[in-house]
């Protein structure tokens, strides 16, 4: 079986799906991918699909899960580069990716990823009454 | 319909006999119902190449139009068909050049003589018609191509997605959305927003006159589709009759941003960015 | 994998393993441009091919794909037959209520899967198993 390589970048985990993956593949992305961000204590997890010319249930519902199992593991999932094909079919089948955030392409991904990141920090900061206003 | 070996090659004598004869009056025919709108020397082209086809291929035996070694003829009357069809010339005018043939073979028949004359005739007359069925076949289908291909031009010109700003791009609709229309609208917005990297699109609805329900839930699964891909879509110049049909028919619209013109969608966007835009700046002071 | 593709003859795939889910997408994906269907046709066909192959491998224990090109004078197609011995469905209008499943998915494989083909015909029974037929045709 095939298994798909996860690439770390700076404090971010980037996947970039290559290959048409069986369901064991998909199943065992998400295994790895849950180890990798607790050993490398990574914040943000980048799936970068643009190779992928289908998703369906099956590859849907394991970007759901990796979305849920990283959040509890307090890292921010963001899938870059669906395609417009992809996303119109998805939305005929009737699948909504719920809790998943989506970027055009990995450069975004990322910019959202650091943008959850400051929020979060200037809400950790939000004990300094100052904190909000000081922002301009 | 088919030909016998002997039949076709009684006709291949027939026709290999006479050819120059044969060209000629054939020519003359089909010049006659033209009436001028094709050279002389293009139009006895064209005959000399199904003469000599249908010649080639009643050598060869049976004549069937379907079979495998009829390839040249069939080649050679599609070619035919193809051409007038795009030149402009009738259904009526086409079938004439080759219904033609007929008369020409009445001719021949008529001086060869023999016992075998009428019955080669209808023989023959009967494989005429099935070269102008075959005929008529591929002008029709030419010209059903030349129609598709322009509603498609139509469709591309009629469509464009254009670039706003930055990072924003906006595709005005004009005139009646029928679902292939929209379908392919939404396609190519889906697509540039790839392409642009944008994370934006507008969609203005202020040039369309109505909207059904098929249409109005390829406008919503196109917003979904675009945020499945990472981007936002706003709706502006939904008009008070559209909104009306859209609240009639219980179509949802959910948590989707709507504004009401193009203008105010563009300011929302730039708003949303950070960018700031004329008309915020003194509010700022209050 | 679209060169050895003989459209005169319809194409047979065993569905025995997770492989031979992506084996189904590949033909079918190869059969689908061969007709010329749109990109996003493909998409569609190929995504629903994907969802009734897991399908037949998962609740029919297995079985067969086959994908023909079909034309009906107009336009060209895609038709895929799923067919197991399995244990049949046995309430049709329960399993293809979006989001009902017995197999731990998201119960949208049936119900999707009709959504993105032009024509769905399904026969079952706890005899004989179920016998999937789909057909997508070009715009």
């Amino acid at each position: 079986m095939e298994r798909v390589p996860i690439l770390k970048i700076g404090d971010i985990l980037l996947v970039s799906i290559q290959l048409d993956m069986s369901d064991q593949t998909a199943v065992a992305l998400q295994e790895d991918l849950a180890e990798r961000i607790v050993a490398t204590g990574c914040h943000g997890v980048i799936i970068d699909i643009t190779a992928l010319d289908i998703v369906d249930s099956f590859v849907g519902r394991m970007l759901s899960t990796i979305a849920s199992i990283s959040k509890v593991l307090d890292a921010e999932t963001v899938v870059v580069g669906m395609r417009p094909a992809v996303a119109i079919t998805l939305v005929e089948l009737g699948l909504s990716l719920n809790g998943i955030r989506t970027a055009l392409n990995v450069e975004r991904g990322m910019e959202l990823i650091a943008a959850a990141r400051a929020d979060e920090l200037d809400y950790q900061l939000d004990d300094d009454p100052d904190a909000e206003t000081a922002t301009p | 319909m088919a030909l016998s070996a002997e039949e076709s090659g009684r006709l291949a004598a027939l026709l290999g006999g006479h050819a120059e004869q044969v060209t000629q009056r054939w020519t003359e025919i089909v010049a006659g119902s033209l009436r001028g709108r094709l050279s002389q020397a293009e139009l006895r082209r064209q005959v000399q190449d199904l003469h000599s086809a249908i010649v080639t291929t009643s050598k060869q035996g049976v004549i069937d139009l379907s079979a495998e070694n009829a390839a040249e003829l069939r080649a050679a009357l599609s070619e035919l068909s193809r051409g007038r069809a795009r030149q402009g010339f009738s259904a009526t005018e086409t079938a004439i050049s080759i219904f033609a043939l007929k008369e020409v073979l009445a001719g021949l028949a008529e001086e060869a003589g023999g016992a075998t004359a009428l019955r080669d005739y209808v023989a023959f007359s009967n494989l005429v018609d099935e070269l102008g069925l075959f005929t008529f076949e591929s002008f029709v289908r030419t010209r059903e191509s030349l129609i598709a291909d322009q509603a498609e031009q139509l469709l591309e010109l009629s469509t464009p997605v254009v670039k706003l700003w930055e990072g924003v791009v906006a595709v005005p609709l004009v005139g009646t959305l029928d679902s292939a229309r929209a379908q392919v609208v939404m396609e190519r917005l889906l697509q540039t927003l790839v392409d642009t990297g944008s994370p934006y699109a507008i969609i203005d609805i202020t040039g369309v006159p109505a909207v059904d329900t098929q249409v109005a839930q390829h406008i919503l699964k196109t917003v979904v589709a675009a945020r499945l891909m990472g981007a936002d879509c706003i709706i502006s110049g939904i008009r008070p009759q559209i909104a009306q049909t859209i609240v009639a028919l219980g179509i949802e619209f959910g948590d989707i941003a709507t504004k009401a013109t193009l203008a105010d969608a563009l300011r929302h966007v730039l708003r949303l960015n950070g960018v700031e835009t004329a008309r915020r700046q003194p509010r700022r002071d209050v | 994998m679209t060169a050895g593709i003989d459209l005169g003859h319809p194409q047979a795939q065993a569905i025995r393993s997770d492989e031979d889910v992506v084996r189904v997408r590949q033909l079918v994906r190869a059969v689908a441009v061969a007709v010329k269907l749109s990109l996003v046709d493909q998409t569609k066909v190929v995504t629903a091919a994907s969802e009734l192959a897991r399908n037949t491998l998962v609740y029919g224990g297995g079985g067969t794909v086959e994908v023909t090109t079909v034309d009906n004078g107009r336009r060209r197609g895609v038709q895929i037959v799923f067919v197991d011995s399995g244990p049949g469905i046995a309430d049709l209008d329960l399993a293809f209520t979006d989001g009902y499943t017995t197999g731990g998915g998201l119960g949208l494989g049936l119900s999707g899967a009709r959504r993105l083909v032009d024509e769905f015909q399904i026969e079952t029974s706890a005899e004989t198993g179920t016998r999937i037929t789909v057909t997508k045709w070009s715009r």
